[in-house]
């Protein structure tokens, strides 16, 4: 494939922390890692998807005004940012994994539809779906 | 207007666990200390940053649940009450109608009916987008009602 989305971003609190959550907890893998000054440039892969590339940007200056940048993370913490979903084989074994590591579950694994999903939080408040599929 | 983004987030917390266990009775004082704060300070805090006080999003969540059990669950309207967080039928009916504007089991008849054609939107999501706006109190809403009125004219009353 040669045309297609990329790169999509999530706004984070603190790219450390966030790098750490994707990479540690996830089992993500670093892309990009590129400082340029205060910007820093940040992308992470999942395993199996080495086409697209998810960034854990800052909401900063010179981007973005100091009370945009204020307002958007006011966002990301009240957990007001779009709908995210992570798919995966099994829900409930990925469910044990990833809490066994620490991830805050805010929703355990339900059975709906021939479906499993279970809902997380990063440590910003950016709110994924984790969902089995049905087969 | 600007709020501390880490209350926020330890406010998010709050309202997940609501959202994880809406069936509970949550007392502010316990969703207070999920946030690590005092109990006034969540209530103002929390209606602050969601736009309704606490117990009014537990609500719409109960509510919410109540409507998709009613759809997709081959249980009773009483059963469903008691699995939703409510004490009486009676009282789960009187606010299901004052919330939604139908009885549950006109609810019930009514989305039974309809195709069910969202297949490829998670259910998850698809509910959250069917819970109740619930921007006035269930007794202001009552007393709306009873006095006839549109809820447009209420900002017009001096």
């Amino acid at each position: 494939m040669s045309q297609g989305v990329e790169v999509v971003g999530l706004y984070v609190r603190d790219q450390d922390e966030a790098l750490a959550f994707y990479v540690e907890k996830l089992g993500f893998r670093v892309h990009t890692d590129a400082r340029n000054g205060d910007y820093r440039w940040l992308t992470v892969q999942h395993p199996e998807q080495p086409s697209f590339q998810l960034g854990l940007f800052t909401p900063q200056s010179p981007m973005l005004d100091a009370a945009t940048a204020q307002t958007l993370r006011e966002m990301v913490a009240k957990g007001a940012m779009p709908p995210l979903v992570l798919v995966v084989d099994d829900c409930r074994a990925a469910y044990d994994r990833m809490r066994a590591r620490g991830v805050e579950f805010t929703q355990e694994p339900v059975a709906r539809f021939g479906s499993v999903d279970a809902g997380f939080r990063d440590p910003s408040g950016n709110g994924w779906k984790l969902i089995e599929a049905r087969r | 207007m600007s709020q501390d983004p880490e209350l926020l987030r330890r406010l998010l917390r709050a309202k997940d666990r609501m959202d994880a266990a809406s069936h509970e009775d949550w007392p502010v004082r316990q969703l207070a200390r999920v946030s690590g704060v005092s109990a006034a300070h969540f209530a103002r805090s929390f209606k602050e940053a969601f736009g309704v006080p606490p117990h009014r999003y537990l609500l719409t969540r109960r509510i919410e649940r109540a409507t998709a059990l009613l759809r997709d669950a081959d249980l009773c309207i009483t059963e469903i009450a008691f699995q939703t967080g409510w004490k009486s039928l009676g009282t789960f009916g009187r606010t299901f109608r004052d919330v939604t504007g139908e009885s549950p089991s006109a609810i019930r008849a009514r989305e039974r009916a309809a195709p069910y054609d969202l297949e490829s939107v998670p259910a998850c999501f698809l509910r959250a987008a069917h819970r109740p706006d619930l921007t006035i109190a269930v007794s202001e809403k009552r007393r709306q009602e009873a006095r006839g009125m549109k809820e447009s004219e209420e900002t017009e009353v001096p």
